[in-house]
């Protein structure tokens, strides 16, 4: 595996994640859902990874992210730190999300 | 009330996956909704001449294709029925001297575009224009790993050299990139080449694609068809790489369909989740339903909506869903599955689209046409008959075509 560049971010509490530019979500109107559009293909996340998503601005820290979901949820703060990393971990690994740009921190 | 996020991601191997994801949430895209994604061929005009076009052998002339206007109002039109992705496309859609144009339009009414390119027309500038006017992916095809077979089966010189620029550019754009390789017996022996090189141009997603035998790629089955041995080796090599580059590069495989036994759920199901746009403006089930005689296509210039079209043409309820299927189908428990299998296949080899698909090990047929496979795969016809506006060129030695 030497010298093949893994290309996607590996997600923690300190990332402050983005969607790129490519992978757009987005409320279609029609069949009232959320749906994430990347490149030739249509993602339709939960309600609740819409709330994790509407708040990747590339500013908030996923720890932040969390904190704001276990006080709004009142749930154990573990649990929704796993869950929403790997969602987000899951999403990075297919080229979905980005890290911000030093500039934005 | 502790938030689960396991069903968050239904990331989806491609638009009909997301239909299916779509319906299982009960929207209205259940029945026979509007298509997610929608493929516009803008003109069949191409500097290639591939041997296994998917374009129909009766190409539209530059004269019929709809004009800037036109494409405008469908783009608007796709966007307010609920269709969220397009895919540009041809022949080859730069030749179109309005793409930013329409690219830019795409943008403003809210659809996602995709550009599916030969990519030799291509300048740094142009594309960074695209970029600009909103264009989100870019899939370029490839003939080969290397010029020499690249070039020749692509019939056009300098043709893989263009492309490797190309596939550059976009990636310093920071656009997506994903590598179309159409694979077939002359060149099936560079693929572990084709797949390094995409890792080299860091794409994002490699489709290896088998050729479909169609309209030009049925006149040229017999300089294409693979043996048994090259798809057996294929599959090896892409489900290791599979493995080998997971995180680095996708790899979707697109299995030649003679050798298979279940047939290939085509288009998702005929008139289910996907139409498209021929130059000239005909609403298309798939982009080879013209290679099936005898079905009246409706265009965007007749009084109709789009969405009339799609739900209520004769065209696309004549195959639509399981009611049309005669015997081995109609009992079969994969008729949902795989709709049946191909329509343009069925037609092509039987001389009915209403036949079961060849490709199926339940069609009476089926021996016949995997006998045949191996038998033309095994002879040695290895000359092209290149795709043009003339109706086909046959290759002359070393002339490359171009």
């Amino acid at each position: 595996m030497a010298g093949l560049r893994g290309r996607n971010i590996s997600v923690s509490e300190a990332s402050r994640p983005v969607l790129p530019r490519h992978a757009r979500l987005k409320f279609d109107e029609t069949r009232q859902v959320w749906v994430i559009l990347a490149p030739e293909r249509v993602l339709a996340p939960d309600e609740i990874a819409v709330e994790v998503l509407r708040l990747c601005d590339g500013v908030r820290s996923v720890e932040a992210i969390i904190d704001q979901l276990a006080a709004k949820y009142a749930a154990p703060r573990d649990a929704i730190s796993t869950d929403v990393i790997a969602m987000l971990q899951d999403l990075a690994d297919k080229g979905f999300l980005i890290e911000a740009r030093e500039s934005t921190s | 009330m502790s938030p689960t996020l396991t069903d968050a991601n239904q990331v989806v191997a491609d638009p009909s996956d997301g239909i299916a994801a779509l319906e299982r949430r009960g929207s209205v895209a259940e029945t026979f909704g509007i298509p997610l994604a929608v493929l516009a061929e803008l003109t069949h005009r191409c500097p290639l001449q591939c041997p296994y076009c998917s374009n129909p052998i009766e190409l539209e002339r530059g004269a019929v294709e709809l004009t800037t206007a036109e494409w405008k109002k469908v783009l608007s039109e796709l966007a307010e029925i609920g269709v969220l992705q397009i895919h540009f496309s041809g022949g080859e859609p730069t030749a179109r001297k309005d793409l930013v144009e329409l690219v830019q339009h795409a943008t403003d009414v809210g659809l996602y575009s995709n550009l599916i390119t030969s990519a030799v027309l291509l300048t740094r500038d142009k594309l960074a224009a695209l970029a600009e006017a909103g264009l989100s992916h870019v899939q370029i095809s490839f003939q080969g790993s290397e010029p020499v077979v690249a070039d020749r089966v692509a019939g056009f010189k300098d043709a893989h050299a263009k492309k490797l620029d190309a596939a550059k550019w976009t990636r310093e754009l920071d656009l997506p990139l994903t590598v179309n390789a159409v694979m077939h017996r002359q060149n099936l022996f560079q693929l572990p080449d084709i797949i390094q090189m995409a890792v080299d141009l860091d794409a994002d997603r490699l489709e290896v694609a088998n050729v479909q035998y169609y309209g030009w790629a049925l006149k040229n089955r017999a300089a294409l068809m693979p043996t048994l041995e090259q798809i057996e080796a294929t599959s090896r090599i892409v489900e290791d790489s599979q493995v080998r580059l997971k995180g680095i590069l996708a790899i979707d495989y697109v299995v030649p369909d003679y050798y298979a036994l279940r047939p290939k759920k085509c288009m998702g199901g005929w008139g289910r989740q996907f139409f498209n746009i021929s130059p000239a403006g005909k609403i298309l089930p798939c982009h080879a339903a013209e290679t099936i005689t005898g079905l009246e296509f409706e265009s965007v210039r007749s009084n109709h909506s789009i969405a009339w079209i799609w739900q209520n043409s004769e065209a696309f309820n004549r195959y639509r869903g399981t009611g049309w299927m005669p015997e081995p189908c109609a009992s079969c428990a994969f008729k949902e599955i795989d709709f049946g299998g191909c329509r343009c296949q069925a037609f092509a080899l039987t001389g009915d689209a209403g036949n079961t698909d060849p490709a199926c090990a339940l069609s009476p047929l089926h021996g016949q046409i995997f006998k045949l496979a191996e038998q033309e795969a095994s002879g040695d016809n290895s000359r092209f008959v290149y795709r043009n506006f003339a109706g086909g060129t046959l290759e002359t030695g070393g002339d490359h075509g171009a």
